[in-house]
């Protein structure tokens, strides 16, 4: 694998919704200050792996391991306490909290002030949330409500609250989902030069091909709940098994890893 | 043997008693289901459908003409739904829930008075039902054939309505909007007159449930209360929106309360337990354990969100100079009104009540608005610190300076048990669970009259000698509940006033930045139902004396009012809202017998017109006037 001690450890993860097997013992790692992105065509599993490792759901089997550390049955705000932020598929901000504050919600959840109910919020770390809105570009409106952003500056914002507690591992769920394609970009090459900067590695996964060649380090495809490749952008580009599950092979998916099956109907 | 039988009458009566109860919730459920408005007046058209049988039925004469009446008095009272919902809901779908339960709220005390103006204070009997006044004989004890008829009519209408819904176009519709109703507006579906429709059913099934009570108990005005109470319980046991849930809740609370009665007195290991008296609770310890079990009730699934949601809250401002100067004036002039009113000693003892109405709706409005939990059972810690306080002076003979620092406390600490229950629900459900354990407090103080002094409460509750005269008293309150509402403005805008709003906005992104969301709520509910039960203390030693009506579902309602009236998005709102509340209250009720009714009109005139409260309204006209200058 790619270095010596992976930062994140993914083995044998499972989960099952009824008898669907949504996610079938994929192993995978990430090795610190590395983009890695999970990509697949829809219904592969990308969101419930997601979801597993930042633990909103918890796995049947398999391990995730953080510098060695079991993740599996923690919370999401415990597993944020090791060290891994997080952004969502649609943004997730606090609409009633101006831009800044929702950055200093996170470093006063960082520095575990939650209950203090004495000092004035507004001047808590004030100036280190500004610093980080500036290096996502919103500090100019700083003091605007959430609510009132366009979403290409909503998403921003996320970021800049994904970072506040200098996590060692970023997940990003579709991050330019929703995004017109000159955001994208911006927004991408904007976590990319934050992660870079910080030795952050990031887990993503992406729907928009241009901007998963663009900016992985690595990919990882996933299909019907298994791993069927991995490696370098320039290699998943090349793979034929990649091409058929995103581009088709004039056969399914299905009829292909079990040949003979006769005219099987096409999956839903 | 005969012990058999007496259980199997009472099971036959429980029976009897769920019937009318599923119509009810049947009809609550299904408007809820459609519209997303928990409709408070239901429990009014069960009493409307009770008082109209007994009219009808006096007219149309004791024959065929009985029966008709009751299928009159419950098609007029479905058309006084259907007037209702066109007049006042229709104006207010797009407003945030707790506006239109305020709406329905209002109706609730508008019916009330339309019924005392009509039929007057006397509860009002009805006639036998032809054919079936007599009684047939059950396991040699003789069982009245109408309870037997009302046993049938239950799973019959249940029946008949569940063909209706699956059968009919109209039914497809009602149950596609009960999933999506915005889906089934993108269709092209007439959503007004499907809201409707659904609303003056509902009605109808209300009004058929208390016109068949007819022949069984007296019509008279506290059924619109004590139903809903009932209706609300089984609708979110059974989970809203799903009729055969209702009917298995109304089945198992109505079951639960005939066996209760049917135990009586027994002696459990030496300690005598009243189960009768139970009866006033099972149904809300039912409710209890069901939510805790099964949030979403029995039958029920997740509400999904809603995707048109209200305009966000702006964010917390520090007050300016000129918010600050009002202030000021504000609390100068409290300081100067016993000296200038000396000539009029009632002017202190009204601004007592008000202040304490300000405490009380601060403390509700702290985790209603920036916690956005929907308490509807705020009276429960009002009158536990109340309750605390009297009965530590009188029992426990304390000075009545520890009692006013103790009596909070037994608040808060009841606020910490209900709220760990409380947080783990959101939304309807929550707001339910609380009235639950608020309706389980009343019950315990109405009967347990060796502590409580049961439904005469507590006499003699006064304050100590130097705080004894209504003015010492006056400057006593003021200190505490400014000191109060200040402590409670300032944790608004501490961390911990942020974390409360920030869990409200997004639990999603609270729990990714470490946020215990359940927990910053349980917390923030402790501290209100602390401050609560400090407004309840300072109650019973201005009054003397302290009684179960303090924390009956009325005084909830009076805070909820209150915080809507003021303004839920406005710090200042609840301290506006108790104060126009207090006063208006006191003027009106002094003038007229009507009182209720031109509350309810007010109320009405307040949400419709202005629907962000008064102190919001102030704030955006100042708001506006100062945008306005800056663009100059």
């Amino acid at each position: 694998m790619s270095a010596p001690s992976p930062l994140l450890e993914v083995s044998g993860l499972s989960k099952s919704f009824g008898g669907v097997k949504a996610v079938d013992g994929i192993d995978f790692t990430l090795a610190p200050g590395e983009l890695l992105a999970l990509i697949g065509p829809n219904g592969a599993g990308k969101s419930t792996t997601f979801n597993m490792v930042n633990g909103q759901l918890r796995p049947d089997t398999g391990s995730i391991r953080l510098e060695g550390r079991q993740m599996i049955g923690l919370t999401p705000r415990a597993i944020w306490r090791h060290g891994v932020g997080r952004t969502f598929q649609i943004a997730a901000t606090f609409a009633s909290l101006t831009v800044v504050e929702n950055v200093q919600m996170a470093l006063i959840s960082a520095d575990a002030k939650l209950y203090a109910m004495w000092r004035r919020a507004r001047d808590y770390r004030r100036d280190d949330a500004l610093e980080l809105l500036e290096q996502v570009g919103m500090a100019a409106q700083a003091d605007r409500p959430c609510s009132v952003l366009a979403y290409g500056d909503v998403k921003r914002v996320e970021l800049a609250i994904a970072m506040a507690n200098r996590p060692k591992l970023l997940l990003m769920d579709e991050p330019t989902a929703g995004m017109a394609p000159k955001e994208r970009n911006d927004l991408m090459a904007l976590t990319k030069s934050l992660v870079v900067e910080r030795g952050t590695a990031v887990l993503f996964t992406e729907h928009s091909m241009d901007v998963v060649f663009a900016y992985a380090d690595r990919i990882i495809v996933l299909a019907r709940g298994r791993l069927i490749a991995g490696g370098a952008p320039a290699a998943i580009r090349d793979d034929r098994r990649v091409q058929e599950v995103y581009f088709g092979t004039g056969r399914t998916f299905e009829r292909h890893t079990a040949t003979v099956v006769p005219a099987a109907p096409a999956a839903p | 043997m005969d012990a058999l039988a007496s259980f199997v009458a009472q099971l036959l009566n429980g029976l009897a008693g769920a019937s009318s109860l599923f119509l009810v919730a049947a009809g609550l459920s299904l408007i809820f289901g459609v519209t997303r408005i928990v409709n408070f007046a239901h429990g009014s058209f069960y009493m409307l459908g009770i008082y109209v049988a007994y009219s009808a039925v006096a007219w149309l004469g004791r024959g065929v003409g009985y029966w008709l009446g009751l299928a009159l008095a419950a098609i007029a009272v479905g058309i006084v739904g259907a007037v209702v919902e066109m007049v006042v809901l229709r104006r207010i779908y797009r407003a945030p829930e707790l506006f239109q339960l305020l709406a329905t709220f209002a109706l609730v005390l508008i019916i009330k008075d339309a019924a005392l103006w009509i039929w007057g204070a006397e509860e009002l009997l009805g006639p036998r039902a032809p054919g079936l006044g007599g009684s047939l004989p059950i396991l040699g004890r003789a069982f009245p054939s109408y309870d037997l008829f009302l046993i049938v009519i239950g799973p019959t209408v249940l029946g008949l309505v569940w063909l209706l819904l699956t059968r009919t176009r109209f039914g497809t519709l009602v149950r596609a909007a009960t999933q999506d109703r915005e889906m089934v507006g993108a269709l092209g579906v007439n959503q007004a007159w499907l809201f409707t429709a659904v609303f003056a059913l509902g009605a109808l099934l209300a009004a058929l449930g208390g016109a068949l009570q007819l022949p069984r108990e007296p019509a008279n005005l506290e059924l619109d209360l004590t139903t809903i109470g009932a209706a609300f319980v089984v609708v979110v046991v059974g989970g809203m929106g799903s009729l055969p849930g209702a009917y298995i809740a109304a089945l198992l609370i109505a079951e639960l309360k005939a066996i209760c009665i049917w135990l009586g007195v027994v002696d459990v290991f030496g300690v005598t337990i009243s189960f009768s008296k139970l009866t006033l609770v099972v149904e809300f310890l039912v409710m209890a354990v069901v939510l805790v079990v099964r949030p979403w009730g029995l039958l029920g699934r997740p509400q999904a969100p809603p995707r048109v949601s209200g305009a966000a809250e702006a964010p917390l401002r520090l007050g300016d100079n000129l918010t600050t100067a009002v202030a000021a004036v504000l609390v100068l002039s409290l300081v100067a009104l016993p000296p200038m009113t000396a000539s009029q000693p009632y002017v202190a003892v009204l601004a007592i009540d008000i202040l304490v109405a300000v405490l009380f709706a601060t403390s509700l409005h702290f985790i209603m608005g920036p916690g956005g939990m929907h308490s509807f059972g705020h009276a429960a810690y009002f009158g536990l610190g109340a309750y605390g306080a009297a009965i530590l002076v009188r029992a426990a003979g304390l000075p009545m300076e520890a009692a006013l620092v103790l009596g909070p406390l037994v608040a808060g600490i009841g606020a910490v048990v209900f709220g760990w229950f409380s947080v783990r629900l959101t939304g309807v459900y929550l707001a339910m669970l609380t009235l639950a354990f608020a309706q389980i407090a009343w019950a315990v103080a109405y009967q347990w009259d060796s502590v409580t002094g049961g439904s005469n409460g507590l006499t003699g509750v006064w304050p100590a000698a130097w705080l004894a005269g209504t003015r010492a008293y006056y400057y006593l309150t003021l200190t505490l509940v400014l000191a109060g509402a200040w402590l409670l403005r300032r944790m608004l805008f501490s961390p911990f006033g942020y974390a409360m709003r920030a869990a409200r906005d997004s639990a999603l992104r609270a729990d990714a930045i470490g946020i215990d969301v359940k927990r910053v709520q349980w917390v923030g509910f402790a501290i209100a139902g602390l401050f609560a039960g400090l407004a309840g203390s300072l109650f019973a030693f201005s009054k003397g004396s302290i009684s179960p009506e303090s924390l009956y579902v009325g005084k909830s309602i009076d805070a909820l009012v209150m915080v809507l009236l003021g303004g839920v998005q406005t710090l200042a709102g609840p301290a506006v809202g108790a104060s126009v509340f207090t006063w208006l209250h006191d003027t009106v009720a002094r003038n007229t017998e009507y009182w209720r009714a031109m509350l309810g009109a007010i109320i009405l005139i307040l949400v419709l017109l202005f629907p962000q409260g008064i102190a919001g309204f102030v704030q955006q006209v100042v708001d506006a006037r100062r945008d306005a200058k800056g663009d100059r």
